[in-house]
Parts: C-alpha cells; structure tokens; sequence
C-alpha cells in the first residue's frame, strides 16, 4: 500500500484476503486526486473533482435548458418533473420559511442551490464519476459563503448596524446579567459557528457515504477468496444498501442545505423583538 | 498505523477541511454559472409561463361562472314567463267560465221565453179551434135538431126556422145549463 494520494480502484489492487496482503482500506487518500493537467503544487491545476463539478453545473443547466426553454402553458413530460421539482423548492422550502412576498426574490438561488447540491451529491452513485463533488470541503464551502455573504449583509442592511448586531447577538433585556454571556454565545454561533456547520454538515455526510461506499466496495473485492467469498457477498449487498440510502442522504443534504439557507434569510428579514 | 505515520511523515495529507484554493474558484465558477442560467433565463421563462397558466384557468373559472350566472338569469327569466302565462291560463279559463257561465244562462232565458211563446201560441191556437168547432157544432146541431124536429113534425120548417131565433135561443139555453153545470 502505497502513500501515493491517486485513488486506487479496488480492483486494480489484486489483492485478497488470504493472498498475504493487507486490507487496502478506504482513507483520506481517497479524496485526493492526481491532477488531470497542470501541478498540483502551482495551484494551478484540474483535477477529476474539478471536472465533475463543471459537468454537473452543465448537466443540470442542460436539464432546466431542455424543461424550460420553451416552456409550455400544458407541460410536456419533461418540464412536468423539472415543475415538480422547482415547485418542491419554492413553495415548500422557500415560501415555508420566508414567506411568498419575501422569499420570491430568492427564490433562484435557493433552486439553483438545491439543484447543484443534489446534483454534486450525486456524483457518488453515478458509474464511472462514482465521486461525491461536496465531498471536498472547497465546494460547500463556497455555497456557504455565499449564503453567509448574503444573509450577513441582508442584516445589516434591513436593520443598520446596532440592529444587526442585535440580530446576531440575541439581544434581550429579559435575560438580566445572563446577557453579556448569552450575547457573546450567540454572537459566535451565529457568526462564526453557523457558517462552518453549514458547510461542514453538507461536506460530512457526503464524505462519510462515499467511505462507506468505498469500504464495502472494497472489502467485496478484498475478500474474494476461499472462504471470504460469502463475506464478500454480504458485503456486496451492503454496496447495494448504501448506494440506495446514499441516494436518499444526498437529496436530503441537499434538501437540509437550503432549508438552512432559508432560515438564515428569514432570520435577517425578521423584526428583532 | 505504521501507514498513517508514512503519510504524516510525507507530509502529503492535507487537512480535508482546509479547502485548496483552485477547487473553490471552480467551485464557485461552476455555482456561479448554473445560478446564471436559471437565475436570468430559464426560472423566468417558468415563472411567465406558470403566471400564464393561473391566469388561463382563472379566465376559464371566471368564463364558468359567467355561463352559470347567465343560466341562472335565463332560468328565472324562464320561470317568470312560465308562471305569467299559467296565470294567463288561469284567468283566460276563469273568463271562459264566466262567459260560458252567461251564455248558458242567456240560453236557458232565450228557450224559456221561446217555450212560452209555443204554450201561449198552443193555447190560442186550441182556443181558436174550440170556439171554431163550437161553432160549427152548434149549426151542426142546429140542423140536426131542425131536421129531427122537421121529421118529429112531419113538414119543413127549415126556412122559417132560419129566419126565427127558436134553435138559437134553445143553445144558448143548452149552454147555460152546460156552464151551471161545469
């Protein structure tokens, strides 16, 4: 087992149980790539991550392209489920959370959000790619910074500055000499915790499955040998019953991500009491 | 362990979450395009559409309406125009009644004076007769006598008897005890 960060596929290994050779188990080496062009070094590469990540913005711009284009007042099949789908976004997270008359205005980002989240996730399951895009901190980290960007300055602009600080800080008389406390609690919440769990809760999950994945793809292969061979079927049952609850986990990571989104605006939005 | 001591000596893991600088351009490039699209073309195309479609079937329940509120209007007009002309009906058939009612009463008037106009003409006509026949009975029987009595006395009298009033006087005789007798 080498430290080289490439991924090394399972079966390229050639090695099994019995054969004297160690379980080549899943880590942090499997998140890293060899980049496809440039040196990784120079931060100035591409790499397999990077590659996904476009496709998929093109695969799902090509999908609302075909839906929407030339939308029809009596839909046809295609644009039905892509309704379906921004309809799900709209009414049932956006207008939920912030309200019809404040929540229109992000609406498209909060889709747009959804749909390349869901789409990043699904990366893992897809044969080939077979790699969750979000399982790399950059990528949520850059839509929770731009949600941060967003709600922070919808705060102070909807409250000015002491208002907002208000707003962050949790501010209430009530609380008497708990207060400096509670403020400096909630101020780091709210200000500094919230964007890092954001982004982290997102990039956890879809690390976490892609280990999974990993581990029982690998360990089917590994125990392919004398008597591991029923183990490896179980462990090959096990690939097929976490793929299926990958599936669900990314749609409800991605459903998560901008239930949150929703909530931080609503929360800039709202009157402080 | 011994791996993860190679790769901590190597130095060649990096901390998964300290995101590298070139996959958060990409990241951000590739958020940034899919926001583009859908954010300026494809969720307002969608947007008009669905307004389109609400409005659509707005105007197609406003066009519902209107066609039941004009039924119902027709319905009553209808209605309105079913009880006047059966009030009409009504009051024709009362007045076809009534007429019929004075019609059958100018009849029976009209036979009733009819009927008496035939008794009265019955009556005089009887006694036409009888006052003829009287008459005739009594020459009749003014012959008869004149001739029985010529024959009892056995020599004409009849010329003289014409001229005296003896057969006259003795009818009259004869009626009065006809009249004291009824």
């Amino acid at each position: 087992m080498s430290a080289d960060p490439t991924q090394v596929l399972a079966f390229e290994t050639d090695c099994h149980i019995f054969d004297g050779c160690g379980f080549p188990a899943p880590g942090l080496h499997s998140f890293l790539f060899e980049p496809l062009w440039g040196d990784a070094d120079s931060n100035l590469y591409f790499n397999k991550t990077m590659l996904l990540a476009l496709l998929g913005s093109i695969i799902v711009i090509g999908f609302f392209w075909a839906a929407f284009r030339k939308p029809k007042v009596v839909p046809g099949k295609l644009q039905m489920v892509a309704e379906a789908g921004y309809d799900f976004i709209r009414r049932g997270v956006v207008y939920e959370t912030i309200g019809k008359k404040e929540g229109e205005k992000y609406v498209p980002l909060v889709v747009s959000l959804f749909f390349f989240i869901w789409m990043m996730n699904l990366w893992s399951i897809i044969p080939v790619a077979q790699f969750p895009v979000t399982s790399i901190i950059a990528y949520p980290a850059v839509l929770a910074l731009i949600v941060y960007i967003l709600w922070v300055s919808l705060t102070f602009k909807r409250h000015g500055f002491v208002g907002a600080f208000k707003n962050f800080t949790g501010y209430n008389k009530e609380l008497g000499p708990v207060l400096p406390l509670a403020m400096l609690i909630e101020f780091f919440s709210n200000l500094l915790v919230r964007p890092f769990t954001h982004a982290v809760r997102l990039f956890a999950n879809m690390f976490a499955g892609h280990t999974l994945l990993l581990l029982f793809t690998i360990a089917s292969w590994y125990l392919l040998n004398g008597i591991g061979i029923a183990y490896a079927g179980v462990s090959f049952i096990m690939v097929l019953v976490m793929t299926a609850f990958e599936l669900f986990i990314q749609a409800l990571q991605a459903y998560v991500f901008v239930l949150l989104t929703c909530t931080f605006i609503q929360g800039a939005l709202a009157e402080h009491h | 362990m011994s791996q993860l001591l190679i790769i901590a000596a190597e130095g060649e893991m990096e901390n998964p979450l300290v995101p590298p600088i070139p996959e958060l351009v990409i990241g951000l490039l590739a958020f940034v395009i899919v926001f583009g699209f859908l954010a300026k073309k494809l969720l307002p195309n969608i947007n008009k559409v669905l307004e389109e479609r609400r409005e659509a079937i707005e105007g197609g329940i406003e066009k519902a309406e209107a066609a039941q509120t004009e039924a119902q209007s027709v319905l009553e007009q209808y209605k309105a125009q079913l009880a006047e002309a059966r009030h009409e009906a009504a009051r024709l058939r009362q007045e076809a009644q009534e007429q019929g009612a004075a019609l059958i009463a100018e009849m029976r008037a009209e036979g009733q004076r009819q009927r008496e106009e035939i008794v009265a003409a019955g009556h005089t006509q009887i006694e036409a007769d009888r006052k003829a026949a009287s008459a005739a009975l009594r020459q009749d029987v003014g012959k008869l006598a004149t001739e029985l009595a010529g024959k009892l006395v056995g020599e004409s009298l009849e010329d003289h008897a014409r001229q005296s009033r003896v057969i006259d006087r003795f009818l009259d005789e004869l009626e009065e005890k006809a009249e004291a007798s009824r």
